[in-house]
């Protein structure tokens, strides 16, 4: 059922850096820095603002993949990576979308495991790309028993 | 110590986290926007047959990154790749490491990982550091 949306594509989505989404998710992951947080800090930098942690991009919305229904529960993370031509900047615009980039079934000891490859990218104002990142997930064959059901 | 004085060999400082503890994962949970809640409720990672909660597998990639975050005025991550290898339960203590693996021209080719207190890899992969 994930076959058919290899190559499906998400509307762009226009997200914000927010200052406080920034500085919560620095909390979050025990990294207050003043690079993140303090706004002189940010001023003073060779960036002229305040950057995002590397990770930052999970707070955004790629917007929905059309036929892609994934569950919110049983799902596992397998890999993520992230590719950046630059720190994401406070205050800045990023457009933000997703494709479907790859779906196999391995069969393991607990039946047979589905890898679900979604890409996602980050473009500024401009169009150019920010950063692009990959995510593998898991998808048990319970889980897929499960959504078959509904 | 500035990135550019490394050698191939040399590691970052290490980090040791504090216990995880189940308000470092209701905070993630709230600044992510990810609510799955094997995160944060005993009961729904039992039905998921999880012996309790488990970290976020982005909250532990997002600790780890903070080891190159004092670095900002060098240069910045272009490349972070991660596989999560193992479950981060409550209570675990986990150390973040960097270890420079070679250079080249400007960038810097880091193995990273985070290890719990049995020194098992419960995420680990590569930060490519690019120099300005």
């Amino acid at each position: 059922m994930f076959s058919e949306t290899i190559g499906k594509q998400s509307a762009k989505i226009k997200n914000t850096v927010e200052r406080g989404a920034v500085r919560k998710f620095a909390e979050a992951i025990g990294d207050s820095h003043p690079i993140y947080v303090d706004e002189e800090t940010g001023r003073n930098s060779r960036f002229g603002a305040n950057i995002a942690p590397p990770t930052f991009p999970r707070v955004f919305d790629y917007g929905d993949i059309k036929g892609l229904d994934l569950p919110d529960k049983g799902l596992i993370h397998g890999e993520q990576t992230f590719h950046y031509k630059r720190p994401l900047l406070v205050g800045e615009d990023i457009f933000c979308y997703s494709e479907v980039t790859g779906y196999t079934e391995k069969s393991g000891t607990q039946g047979k495991m589905g890898f679900l490859l979604l890409k996602s990218f980050g473009e500024d104002s401009s169009g150019s790309i920010v950063f692009t990142s990959k995510s593998t997930v898991i998808i048990s064959e319970a889980v897929r028993r499960e959504m078959d059901r509904v | 110590m500035k990135m550019t004085e490394l050698q191939a060999g040399d590691s970052l400082q290490t980090i040791q986290l504090d216990p995880v503890s189940r308000l470092d994962l209701i905070k993630y949970a709230g600044a992510s926007g990810d609510f799955n809640p094997i995160h944060t409720i005993d009961e729904e990672a039992k039905k998921a047959g999880l012996p309790g909660i488990i970290a976020h597998g982005m909250w532990t990639m997002g600790n780890l990154s903070k080891l190159f975050t004092s670095y900002y005025e060098e240069g910045y991550i272009e490349d972070y790749i991660i596989r999560f290898r193992g479950m981060v339960f409550l209570h675990d203590t986990i150390t973040l490491k960097a270890e420079l693996q070679d250079k080249v021209e400007n960038k810097l080719h880091f193995n990273v990982a985070a290890v719990n207190q049995a020194d098992k890899e419960v995420i680990k992969g590569q930060i490519v550091f690019a120099l300005y």
